[in-house]
């Protein structure tokens, strides 16, 4: 019977149907779908806590607002998420608590300080440049919900990556300090950037199942190949060097080629040994346990409105 | 209003750009502290609102000025005695009651601020104003509610509101003085007079606190200096992180 059933799934996949939340669907297939849908929300929610670091520091008005709503869109974003695993049985009460025991993951390269303004820079032209490239092509994943989130949500990111694009064409321009201060931080930003997209296909455990039921539409390589032709225009564009000396056009792939990752660094920080996994934990454990009794004083009054409403 | 010259409404636009600028800017430290994601979001609404207003004045006290002013080089390279908030603004975020009730209070005072304001015999002054009035309007009923939740929710809640409360009544006395300065530009049709906005201020002030099962303190201490730029010792730590990059490189494009 259910292989009956994994065939259909299966056939509905192969056609392209969006797999919606009340249709049957394999076990492992919700779980799956969990544990990406809820990664990638909390990536959104973790992430805004290196660029929220220069929030009270911004150079200027306008970009202090440019960044206070870039910073709340993520949020947004995270709400969306939390919202389409939701659809998959799971509550964001049981999300958040798995983040704070450490069960669930988040994108690693948040584990990463932003301690200059140029970091900002980085983050949103390399950080939202690499998102992008992920979520266009998430669109079309086959979890109805998730994909119409990545719709919702790649028209916000486009817009994060310009600014901070913009950022860093503005330092490269500007003095030498703050032309330093661009490299600086590309040179920081460019290897995690990369390792956002994961582990090579032949080492990624989840990624040969994902691709049979489109959940993920291209693979971490792919992806990362497009990342990288992408960026290097345009850090060529503002006369910035992409750290790597292995980068070379490959007219025969019609790609660039690039160095290797360190893969090694790229466990240490999955394995929570980055600069900033303990803080970034605790600063979002910190915050939920000072909120409880907000959240518990708003249960409380909704409470007594209730009864007396009734009462009257 | 011709008596008035425009360095006079320049010093009076600065005072209200000052007082924008800083509420705005300790609402946005609350970005990924907030009590739940939703909190979070709406928090950062109403600091973009206070930070958005703050540009409107100091773009319009720099055309006042006419000198090579901009937005940015009021509010990145002056120093705590020349900013004139209102001390109430500058006051460190505290918890979230603290930030409620703080918010609630400036949202009850600015809400009729503006709509006087909105009257201005200044154009400008009169458009921002008007602009103000609607963002005002969602805050009060946002701070408001939180009042209401807060105040009367668990004991925790209601002692921690009380106790917000408590600390903050004495810096809101300052926020109904006008000097002499204000008073003139006020007789002739340019300022708001904030004397005149006391009673119903605190007629509303008290209906909520009643509702929400606070009791207004009746202890009689005030704090006050903001618009001769007399501040807590708060407002030179908040500029040290507004100001940080412009000080230390200055005179950048960013
Ligand atoms: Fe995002
Ligand atoms: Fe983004």
């Amino acid at each position: 019977m259910s292989e009956q059933h994994e065939q259909i799934f299966q056939n509905r996949i192969d056609a392209e149907e969006k797999i919606e939340p009340k249709d049957w669907m394999p076990e492992a297939y919700r779980r799956n779908l969990i544990r990406q849908i809820s990664q990638h929300a909390h990536s959104e929610v973790i992430g805004m806590q290196p660029e929220g670091n220069w929030i009270t520091r911004a150079p200027t008005l306008h970009r202090k607002a440019i960044l206070l709503a870039k910073v709340q869109d993520e949020g947004g974003h995270g709400l969306y998420l939390y919202s389409a695993a939701e659809t998959l049985g799971i509550s964001r009460e049981e999300l958040i608590d798995a983040l704070h025991e450490g069960r669930a993951k988040y994108a690693s390269i948040f584990n990463y300080p932003a301690i200059t303004w140029a970091d900002i820079g980085a983050i949103g032209w390399l950080v939202d440049g690499a998102a992008i490239v992920n979520q266009v092509s998430l669109q079309r994943t086959s979890y109805g919900p998730y994909a119409r989130g990545m719709v919702r949500i790649c028209k916000e990111e486009s817009f994060h990556q310009r600014q901070g694009y913009h950022i860093m064409m503005t330092l490269a321009r500007g003095s030498a300090d703050q032309k330093h201060m661009a490299q600086d931080a590309l040179n920081r930003f460019w290897w995690p950037a990369l390792m956002m997209f994961g582990p090579h296909d032949s080492e990624s455990a989840h990624s040969a199942q994902s691709m049979k039921w489109k959940v993920k539409r291209q693979t971490n390589d792919e992806l990362r190949q497009k990342f990288v032709d992408q960026s290097v225009a345009q850090a060529e564009e503002i006369g910035l060097t992409i750290p790597d000396p292995d980068l070379i056009w490959n007219e025969k792939r019609g790609h660039y080629d690039f160095g290797e990752i360190d893969w090694d660094e790229f466990a240490q920080v999955i394995a929570g040994n980055g600069p900033c996994n303990r803080q970034r934990l605790t600063h979002h454990r910190r915050a939920h346990e000072d909120g409880a009794w907000v959240r518990e004083a708003m249960v409380s009054y909704q409470k007594k409105v209730q009864q007396r409403r009734e009462a009257a | 209003m011709s008596e008035i010259s425009s360095e006079q409404i320049k010093e009076y636009v600065l005072r209200l750009a000052d007082d924008a600028v800083v509420q705005g800017h300790r609402l946005s430290e609350w970005c990924s502290h907030g009590p739940f994601l939703e909190e979070d979001l709406a928090l950062t609404n109403v600091a973009l609102d206070f930070i958005g207003r703050a540009r409107m004045f100091y773009a319009y006290a720099a055309k006042l000025a006419d000198d090579g002013s901009t937005e940015d080089s009021f509010a990145y390279t002056r120093d705590c005695r020349e900013f004139t908030n209102l001390l109430i603004h500058e006051l460190p975020r505290g918890d979230f009651a603290f930030t409620c009730v703080r918010q609630y209070l400036v949202d009850e005072y600015s809400l009729r601020f503006m709509e006087e304001l909105c009257n201005s015999e200044d154009p400008t002054l009169a458009a921002i104003a008007a602009k103000a009035i609607k963002e005002s309007r969602y805050h009060l009923r946002r701070s408001r509610d939180w009042m209401l939740r807060l105040g009367d929710g668990t004991a925790e809640s209601n002692r921690r509101m009380q106790e917000a409360l408590n600390e903050l009544w004495g810096y809101t006395h300052e926020l109904f003085e006008a000097d002499r300065f204000e008073l003139s530009l006020a007789n002739a049709g340019v300022a708001v007079d904030p004397s005149l906005l006391r009673n119903e201020w605190l007629t509303a002030v008290s209906t909520t606190c009643e509702e929400a099962t606070l009791s207004l303190p009746t202890e009689n201490w005030s704090v006050r200096g903001g618009r001769e730029g007399i501040h807590t010792e708060h407002l030179g730590h908040l500029l040290s992180d507004l100001q940080f990059l412009q000080r230390a490189y200055p005179g950048l494009e960013w």
